[in-house]
């Protein structure tokens, strides 16, 4: 049965008939679909964690008492996750393992875009790569089954571009979840325990592990050869074959899709049966330099970018430098003329209160990972620094720890719920345990907004909707001995103000702000009314311009301050009231009941 | 936008094509720039398709048409949906939304070949305004000269039950549109 699906839905159905029996991600684009697919498959455990390290771990767990399972994340999760990975690779697994990174190339929804390829090389675990959903969804299996033949986790690395686009699949008829009996658990602490005398040991083992993956790979057919004019080979891999595929047409391919450990035989007798050998990948020159390591010439990033996401027209651009004539297609510049469309904060935004507020008080802000980073752009530019998950209360506490949260300059850290619960816990502790007096606004919208609204452990519900123990936050914060902690509606800006300002005072212990309010794709969301715009009583003041909604745009000049008067969209509006409440004039009112 | 795509690649895929669908967006359901490519043919590689070399260009908003006529091959077609989205940068910023003569301008620098649609107009005489993407499908349908059977059988299987008569009304009425200028 052919079907269209995304790489992140072959992904999931892969480990499905794999008999994936236990799941577990922190949600982060573009891995989230895996387990959001994975959690409506019958005879899956999928959970959300609150972060990727401690979903690999309990994935380690899975496998450690017998289950196949899997882990996946965003490439910046296995950031958060890679210690996790390094001790796995020494323990190796019980049942298989397989941990998704999806990279980012390009950046489109990240801070960076590193190539996790590396962390393949860098825990000594081998690393598969699908070009399609059609090899994402069979390379699940076959990570599945290299896993418990090599006795390693294995990474299983897709980029935005693979896990994001839809392609043609075959799926088996028989697609119905396989039950696998736990594999049982024999206990073997000089495999399990990595105390420094079994690390040790197991370090060779690893090694030796790596050489047999390599000789694996030589003849696995996940790496293929297409034979073509041999002036020139191209050695790719993942999307960057399908560009070249269209490129480089009728010459020699070698596609690997095994991209750690390289299949070194195989590349050698490639290269000694071409003129040429082009290595055409995206970011990082990861195979180019492997390859020069086994002292086999070859060119690459001269002619390809290191940097952004690839394209028919760089791959081409590259291609031409080579000698190999493209087409040149004719394209109008007029995009100029167009007005860009930057993102925004929604029409009824919980977060719109805040940042508006940080702007207007002129405070410093450390920012962290979510809607909010939107905080950075106009009409707020109200966020200094962002780097990362939980990174807003750890920048903070260095800000403050040398005396620059002052007077003069007072910082607050800001960070949603979801990434308080990832990171921002241990960081809440590290300013109350070492005497930090900085004041942290916690956005609780009681979602994961950024990725597509998640649960978390403070939503009270699992990723399939079951309701469980909810997470006070409050209580938390409150438990790790934080003495002044304020809880503010975020639809009602004057409060938040206010709040704002009195945390900020207090400068000799730190204090909480938990500024809560939904997500307005939530179903608890209540929008009642909308907002208008009385023009006689509107003097184009500007004011509820900085309030950055989408639903608020300029109408006729004010005859007096000669200022354009504002206009609500009432199809945008829905009625949450911050720019009624910032209005000197009242000249918004609500309409409708 | 994303199951209009979708669709799309569908019906290349009904037609016995290979079919690729991707779409390029970052912080898109705030407000954001979404764009998304469809590919048929008889192997497609690449899931993007490249500037000045497209096909078929349908904008689902008025000024989008011209950031991305750029794609459109030359003689091409652009359907383009006369609703107005205002960003960002002209609801808070200095800039000013394009006239509807510099956007037909700007497209005329590629093609003759415009297709506008009132797709949420229509949408709404039909009773629901999120029936747009259909009615703007329809107007594809036409100039893509698919038999419209193997449209609604795609259409047909991704709307819930309820809804399936109104897509249908929704494709048509697309479908019946203005003529395509040659």
């Amino acid at each position: 049965m052919k079907k269209l699906l995304s790489g992140n839905e072959a992904i999931a159905l892969g480990a499905k008939i794999a008999g994936v029996k236990y799941a577990s991600a922190y949600p982060g684009t573009p891995s989230t679909e895996i387990l959001e697919n994975l959690a409506k498959m019958a005879g899956v455990r999928a959970d959300w964690a609150p972060n990727e390290k401690v979903a690999l771990d309990s994935v380690a767990g899975a496998s450690y008492a017998g289950a196949r399972a899997l882990a996946t994340m965003k490439h910046v999760g296995l950031n958060v996750a890679s210690e996790t990975l390094f001790y796995l690779a020494y323990t190796g697994v019980n049942a298989g393992l397989v941990l998704i990174s999806a990279d980012d190339p390009g950046a489109w929804s990240s801070q960076n875009e590193q190539d996790n390829r590396h962390y393949a090389r860098f825990a000594k675990v081998p690393c598969l790569e699908p070009a399609d959903s059609q090899e994402a969804m069979d390379f699940v299996a076959i990570a599945f089954d290299l896993s418990e033949q090599f006795d390693t986790p294995v990474i299983l690395r897709t980029t935005t571009r693979i896990s994001h686009s839809k392609s043609v699949v075959n799926v088996p008829e028989d697609n119905r979840h396989a039950p696998r009996a736990l594999k049982e658990f024999v206990p073997d602490m000089s495999k399990y325990a990595m105390i420094p005398a079994n690390a040790r040991r197991r370090h060779p083992v690893v090694e030796d592990r790596l050489k047999k993956l390599g000789e694996w790979a030589n003849t696995a057919p996940v790496n293929q050869i297409e034979w073509g004019d041999k002036s020139m080979g191209i050695v790719t891999s993942s999307v960057a074959y399908q560009y070249a595929s269209e490129v480089f047409v009728g010459y020699s391919f070698l596609k690997l899709g095994m991209s750690y450990p390289l299949p070194e035989k195989l590349i050698r007798d490639f290269a000694s049966k071409v003129e040429r050998l082009v290595v055409v990948e995206e970011l990082d020159p990861f195979f180019e330099h492997e390859i020069r390591a086994m002292g086999i010439p070859c060119v690459g990033k001269e002619y390809f970018p290191l940097t952004n996401e690839f394209s028919l027209a760089v791959v081409r651009e590259g291609a031409r430098k080579l000698g190999v004539a493209q087409p040149d297609y004719a394209t109008a510049s007029v995009a100029a003329q167009v007005p860009a469309r930057p993102p925004a904060l929604c029409p009824g935004c919980p977060h719109r209160s805040t940042f508006y507020t940080l702007r207007k008080l002129k405070l410093r802000v450390a920012g962290d990972i979510g809607c909010y980073s939107i905080g950075v752009l106009p009409p707020f530019n109200a966020i200094d620094t962002l780097g990362c998950m939980g990174a807003s209360l750890g920048v903070a506490q260095g800000v403050d720890a040398v005396g620059e949260n002052n007077a003069k300059h007072p910082w607050v850290a800001v960070i949603g719920d979801s990434p308080f619960f990832h990171a921002g816990m241990p960081a809440l502790a590290n300013i109350v345990y070492n005497r930090g007096a900085s004041t942290v606004l916690i956005l609780d919208n009681d979602t994961t907004a950024m990725t597509g609204q998640q649960e978390n452990p403070g939503t009270g519900k699992t990723l399939q909707g079951a309701s469980v123990q909810k997470i006070d936050i409050e209580q938390v914060v409150r438990g790790m001995g934080i003495k002044d902690v304020f809880v503010v509606d975020a639809f009602d800006e004057p409060a938040v103000e206010q709040t704002i300002k009195a945390a900020v005072a207090i400068k000799d212990r730190p204090s909480v702000v938990i500024s809560r309010g939904p997500c307005v794709f939530l179903d608890t969301y209540a929008d009642k009314y909308i907002d208008d715009v009385d023009l006689v009583k509107c003097n184009g003041c500007s004011l509820c311009f900085r309030v950055g909604c989408p639903a608020i745009y300029k109408g006729e000049l004010d005859a007096t301050t000669h200022k354009p008067k504002a206009l609500i969209d009432p199809l945008l509006c829905i009625g949450c009231d911050v720019c009624l409440q910032v209005c000197p004039r009242d000249a918004i009112f609500r309409v409708g009941n | 936008m994303l199951t209009a795509s979708d669709i799309v690649a569908e019906v290349g895929m009904a037609l016995g094509l290979d079919a690729k669908k991707s779409e390029v967006h970052g912080f898109s359901q705030r407000g954001g720039v979404v764009e998304s490519h469809v590919r048929w043919g008889k192997r497609v590689g690449a899931p993007l398709g490249e500037k000045g070399n497209i096909d078929y260009l349908l904008a689902f908003e008025l000024m989008e048409s011209a950031r991305w006529i750029e794609f459109l091959k030359p003689g091409g077609t652009v359907i383009v949906n006369r609703q107005r989205i205002l960003p960002m940068s002209a609801t808070v910023g200095d800039a000013l939304y394009p006239s509807d003569e510099a956007i037909d301008q700007a497209l005329r620098v590629v093609t003759t070949k415009i297709v506008y649609v009132d797709g949420l107009e229509v949408a709404t005489d039909l009773g629901n305004k999120n029936l747009a993407n259909t009615v703007l499908l329809g107007a594809l349908a036409r100039v893509m000269e698919v038999d419209p059977e193997v449209w609604l059988d795609v259409i047909v299987k991704r709307v819930p039950h309820k809804y399936i008569e109104q897509n249908k009304q929704a494709f048509w009425a697309g479908r019946m549109g203005e003529k395509v200028p040659s």
